[in-house]
């Protein structure tokens, strides 16, 4: 792999940009490898990463029915932000977050990661008392947050309206490191350091059946021929319910629609990323200048990626008045993403009843955040059988009554 | 926008006024159950990419619940049906049955 680099930037402008070489190979599948990653969205490329990163494990294959980075990895809003409430959230994110400042030096591929700041706006007296535990929380797990008023909450986002009537901004949760990246970079760049291990992208493989002998997977079934594997990472997100069928059981989990839209590109207005969860909505602006704009998922099962309009409309309505800017901006495009989402919020990763099989999935709405403390936890998981960062994201906690209840830390999608 | 109709009121109904419920036909276990059964009632679920069954209430309108046969992979609509049944009905299943031959 040539690195990226100034110097690379300079000496290419030199010769008509001849010399650079593709970002990562197009393989055809082998016959067998050591583990199967199946779905090239972040969290597979991630996972495939560490465990040739962390556990040189490189005879590994990530197949991906679409292209890569097509699900919702390239469809997300990229909030990050680590400010859950209970501990096994706030170890996993943290870990996540705490990647992200060093992902582009690391991956040599700049994934623009900007710490601009999350707040998320407490709205009613209920999330003011809900924050102020999260920040108390958070101090005692060595998570940098602190609960703001509306003063600082104005200085900090000046085209905000924070006197209601309706819903006047009471304070927030502000964590200074959360932000925004580049969600294509993102899944771009483990590509591209997956292919220089030696590792095999293969796009436009869909995974169609799981063989198993014995209770334990032998390999997989796709529409590029038989693929054979010690074992199998399922981390394909809303289609965990129909890779975990293939291999004969079921998953506390249920996929539906989340939409997203971006406005018009107008001049920087808002440099930090604002979350209203009372209101269900939230608003950042990217780089161009497009205001992007996030809110609740859709109420019915769904894997068409398309969503219904009046959760759009509701979404704008939702900022309105907390943002009066908006109310005058032109909306340019939207689009929609399968999440799946678990009973209590909280991602699974997870050994499953099939011998080599294991699953990644349950982040719902808010997973983009995750992806590399994610792969770092999960290349463990299947690298050694267990992970100090995944114990608790077992698919039987809910036969125990274990939940990691997130439900109020992440009320709104994002 | 999806569009149901309400076998109580007899209308076709917007999605704006109706609440989704979730997978169809669970099967309710009693105190007795042990920790596996609740969890396959609570919390798993089929999650089917095809044909679906599942509840809906008509929040704004009658309040009742009824059931909906219906493809997650392509949004179409097969019929509604009864909440007081334990299985689809045969005008559900023969609609199924009609609508994935003609596709045939
Ligand atoms: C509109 C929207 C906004 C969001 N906003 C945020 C946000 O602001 N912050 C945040 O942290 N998270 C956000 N999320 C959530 C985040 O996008 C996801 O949690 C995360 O991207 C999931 O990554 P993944 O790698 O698990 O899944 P994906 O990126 O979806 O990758 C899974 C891949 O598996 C492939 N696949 C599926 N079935 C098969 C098969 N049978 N064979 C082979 N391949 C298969 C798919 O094609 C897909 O490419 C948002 C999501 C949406 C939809
Ligand atoms: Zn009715």
């Amino acid at each position: 792999m040539k690195r990226y680099s100034a110097f690379a930037v300079a000496r290419e402008a030199f010769r008509q940009h001849t010399g650079w070489n593709k970002a990562w190979g197009h393989s055809e599948p082998k016959s067998k490898y050591d583990v199967i990653v199946v779905g090239a969205g972040g969290h597979g490329l991630a996972t495939a990463y560490y465990l040739g990163k962390n556990f040189g494990i490189t005879n590994v294959a990530v197949l991906e029915k679409g292209w890569l980075g097509g699900g919702n990895t390239g469809r997300n809003t990229t909030i990050i932000r680590s400010n859950y409430l209970q501990d096994p959230s706030a170890a996993i994110y943290e870990k996540s977050r705490s990647l992200y400042e060093t992902m582009s030096q690391d991956l040599n591929y700049n994934v623009m990661f900007s710490p601009r700041g999350v707040m998320m706006l407490a709205q009613t007296e209920h999330e003011v008392r809900g924050y102020k535990r999260t920040a108390h929380a958070n101090s005692l797990q060595n998570v940098t947050t602190e609960f703001i008023g509306p003063e600082r909450v104005k200085e900090l986002c000046p085209i905000m309206n924070i006197d209601g009537p309706r819903y006047p901004v009471l304070g927030a949760l502000w964590q200074a490191r959360g932000g925004t990246a580049r969600h294509d970079a993102v899944a771009w760049g483990y590509a591209r350091a997956c292919s220089d291990m030696g590792m095999d992208i293969i796009q436009q493989c869909e995974v169609k059946g799981v063989r198993t002998e014995g209770g334990r997977v032998t390999g997989v079934t796709t529409t590029r021929g038989d693929i054979k594997c010690n074992k199998l990472a399922m981390v394909v997100a809303g289609h965990a319910s129909v890779l975990a069928e293939m291999a004969g059981f079921q998953l506390p989990i249920e996929s539906v629609a989340l939409q997203a839209l971006v406005s018009e590109p107008i001049k920087p207005c808002m440099d930090v990323v604002v979350m209203a969860n009372t209101v269900h909505g939230y608003l950042s602006q990217s780089d161009k200048g497009e205001m992007v704009i996030g809110g609740g998922t859709d109420g019915y099962n769904n894997y068409t990626q398309r969503g219904s309009f009046h959760h759009i409309e509701e979404t704008v309505r939702a900022l309105v008045e907390t943002f009066p800017i908006v109310g005058r901006l032109k909306m340019l495009r939207q689009w929609g993403g399968i999440v799946d989402v678990t009973g209590d919020r909280s991602p699974i990763l997870s050994k499953t009843p099939v011998e080599g099989v294991f699953v990644n999935c349950g982040w719902g709405t808010g997973g983009f955040k995750a992806i590399p403390g994610s792969g770092w936890a999960m290349a463990e998981l299947v690298a050694k059988g267990h992970s100090p960062l995944t114990d608790a994201f077992s698919m039987h906690r809910f036969q125990r009554g274990q939940f990691i209840d997130e439900s109020v830390a992440a009320g709104v999608a994002h | 926008m999806l569009i149901l109709h309400c076998p109580y009121c007899q209308r076709d109904v917007d999605e704006t006024d109706l609440h989704a419920g979730g997978e169809a036909h669970l099967k309710r276990v009693g105190p007795e159950a042990d920790a596996a059964a609740f969890e396959q009632y609570l919390f798993m679920r089929r999650n089917t990419k095809g044909v679906h069954f599942e509840r809906w209430r008509h929040v704004y309108g009658c309040g009742k619940w009824f059931l909906a046969a219906r493809n997650t992979a392509t949004l179409q609509v097969y019929g509604t049906y009864s909440a007081q049944t334990t299985e689809p009905p045969a005008h559900i299943t023969e609609a199924i049955r009609a609508a994935q031959e003609s596709q045939a």
